[in-house]
């Protein structure tokens, strides 16, 4: 079983080999479009994360003790940086979700798309990853 | 003629490398790069002449308020105000207008009376506005947008009655770069006995404006937009609706005498302007402006107008974009959506290549809910920009819609 760190290492690995930014970002682009992240039922109002710019839906579902995120964005880019903290985050138990230090976004150099001054949402998002991991903590 | 090269080499902030990548830098109507002078002005200023100003009897403080008060007399030379006092500081636009709701608007506006704006008003020539109208129960109403971003005189007849008694519009639409019919729209308002302010937040650096020529009641703008540091605005207004006017802040500065028993207000401009300001910045917005004089506004707006020309002619070529806001008269502002590709996503790919760009609604919802669009990617112009930065800003454009679609 992979344990955050060890898909957030993957995914640092992985962008290690794209030395420029071009290449970085084809991924990411080509990652959002292959990624069907959130079936249409998801896509509510309540599931809207209200970035300025962009637009992020999240759902978080807790099954057999363990939390998965089903999200989406209207803008590519965002949308591939959100399929990797689903990536990073989905599958595990609220604890190891409410206490995880996302590290590699910084690592494989864009953080800068997590700038509040940014919205794009992916901020807010985060936050909200962690208060379902917070919130299904305390119910369980 | 501008010589853009001399020009370009007053700013430093011009020849910077982004992420490795000369920056192009095409953001202008969010705020506009400073020339050096302006930075070796405030700098001087907190160098060798810096104390808190007005009353002080010692030397500093004297001369920090000659330069502050020399400024407040340039200003009014350079939008051709009658009097000095009709010169308010203040923190920028959105400040201004907010003062002319507060003051203004809570004396002279009354239940059921109406305030007309129209649709393509950046957010703070809406918002102070609507929270008036929560307050003492008046209508806000607007001036609806055409498709190529204009309005209609006649519409404007419809709105604007004898229940008006403000009208608040945009000289230059920050979104579409639409120039309003100001001079109509004042005749309209005067006619109907409402009083007419112009937020030439997006005009003021683009072209030369004489608020006597035009009558307008009041005319505010930030002094970030013309070059000069952030934190500085103006309001202008006319002498008599000024003196009729409540204060807005409390403090000191704005009065007479103080007493537990009541205050005295000061006089123009003084009963507007509270607390110690943004001296250094008001001084060095006076080298902005000498800067921008220096060029000529009439220089200015002929470059600009061929800059925008060019580039509206060269992103037209590119298939799958679309240019929105395309009226008769317009500023160097190019707003566009690439085929159904997120702006956000433009943006991000141009700020990758060094290019500057702004993406959103610009702080217009209202413009793109006309539209039906989530936002835009906005190019602006300023004297600075190049042929070739356009050329820049089309094969970032050409990248991006490759790499996107």
């Amino acid at each position: 079983m992979h344990t955050i760190n060890d898909i957030q290492d993957d995914i640092i690995e992985d962008f290690s080999m794209y030395d420029d930014w071009n290449d970085k970002y084809e991924y990411l682009i080509e990652f959002g479009k292959s990624l069907p992240l959130i079936d249409e039922q998801y896509k509510t109002e309540d599931n809207r994360i209200h970035g300025c710019q962009s637009k992020v839906w999240l759902h978080g579902e807790l099954k057999d003790g363990k939390l998965y995120f089903f999200a989406d964005s209207d803008a590519i880019i965002t949308k591939g940086i959100v399929g990797l903290l689903v990536k990073v985050l989905s599958g595990h138990t609220p604890k190891e979700i409410a206490d995880a230090d996302l590290y590699f976004i910084g690592k494989i150099g864009l953080q800068e798309h997590l700038s509040p001054t940014r919205a794009n949402g992916l901020v807010s998002m985060i936050k909200k990853m962690k208060t379902y991991g917070i919130a299904f903590q305390a119910a369980n | 003629m501008l010589n853009i090269p001399q020009i370009r080499a007053d700013f430093p902030i011009l020849s910077e490398q982004i992420r490795g990548k000369q920056l192009v830098y095409l953001d202008n109507g969010a705020s506009t790069q400073k020339p050096q002078s302006v930075i070796d002005a405030e700098r001087y200023y907190y160098e060798h002449q810096y104390a808190n100003i007005h009353r002080g009897v010692h030397y500093l403080s004297q001369i920090g308020t000659d330069l502050y008060e020399n400024v407040r007399r340039q200003i009014q030379q350079f939008i051709h105000a009658k009097h000095e006092h009709e010169i308010i500081y203040t923190k920028g636009t959105t400040n201004a207008i907010n003062l002319v709701a507060y003051t203004f608007g809570r004396k002279f506006i009354q239940e059921g009376d109406e305030i007309v704006v129209t649709e393509m008003e950046h957010h703070s020539n809406i918002v102070p506005w609507q929270m008036l109208c929560e307050e003492k129960k008046c209508v806000l109403k607007y001036i609806p947008l055409q498709p190529d971003g204009s309005i209609r005189l006649e519409d404007a007849e419809q709105l604007i009655t004898p229940k008006t008694k403000l009208v608040s519009v945009t000289y230059v639409s920050n979104a579409l770069g639409t120039i309003n019919p100001i001079q109509e729209l004042i005749a309209l308002a005067h006619k109907n006995g409402a009083k007419i302010l112009i937020d030439a937040a997006q005009a003021i650096q683009h072209f030369t404006i004489d608020v006597q020529a035009l009558n307008c009641d009041f005319l505010v703008f930030s002094g970030h937009k013309i070059y000069g540091p952030t934190g500085t605005g103006i309001l202008y207004g006319k002498e008599d609706i000024l003196n009729a006017m409540p204060p807005f802040e409390g403090g000191g500065d704005m009065i007479k005498t103080v007493s537990f028993k009541g205050t005295e207000f000061n006089d123009l401009p003084f009963k507007f302007e509270a607390g110690t300001p943004n001296i250094a910045g008001c001084i060095a917005l006076g080298t902005a402006i000498e800067y921008v004089q220096q060029l000529g506004l009439e220089n200015i707006r002929q470059y600009e107008t061929e800059l925008l020309d060019y580039a509206t002619a060269q992103l037209s070529q590119i298939e799958g974009l679309k240019i929105y806001g395309t009226a008769a008269h317009k500023s160097s502002v190019i707003s566009f959506l690439l085929d159904s590709i997120h702006p956000y996503d433009v943006g991000v790919i141009l700020d990758n290549m060094g290019i500057a760009i702004r993406t959103g609604h610009h702080c217009a919802q209202p413009v793109m809910d006309h539209f039906g669009i989530p936002g835009t990617c906005r190019a602006t112009f300023a004297f600075y920009n190049t042929k070739e930065e356009v050329d820049a800003l089309v094969a970032g454009i050409l990248k991006a819609k490759k790499m996107l679609s």
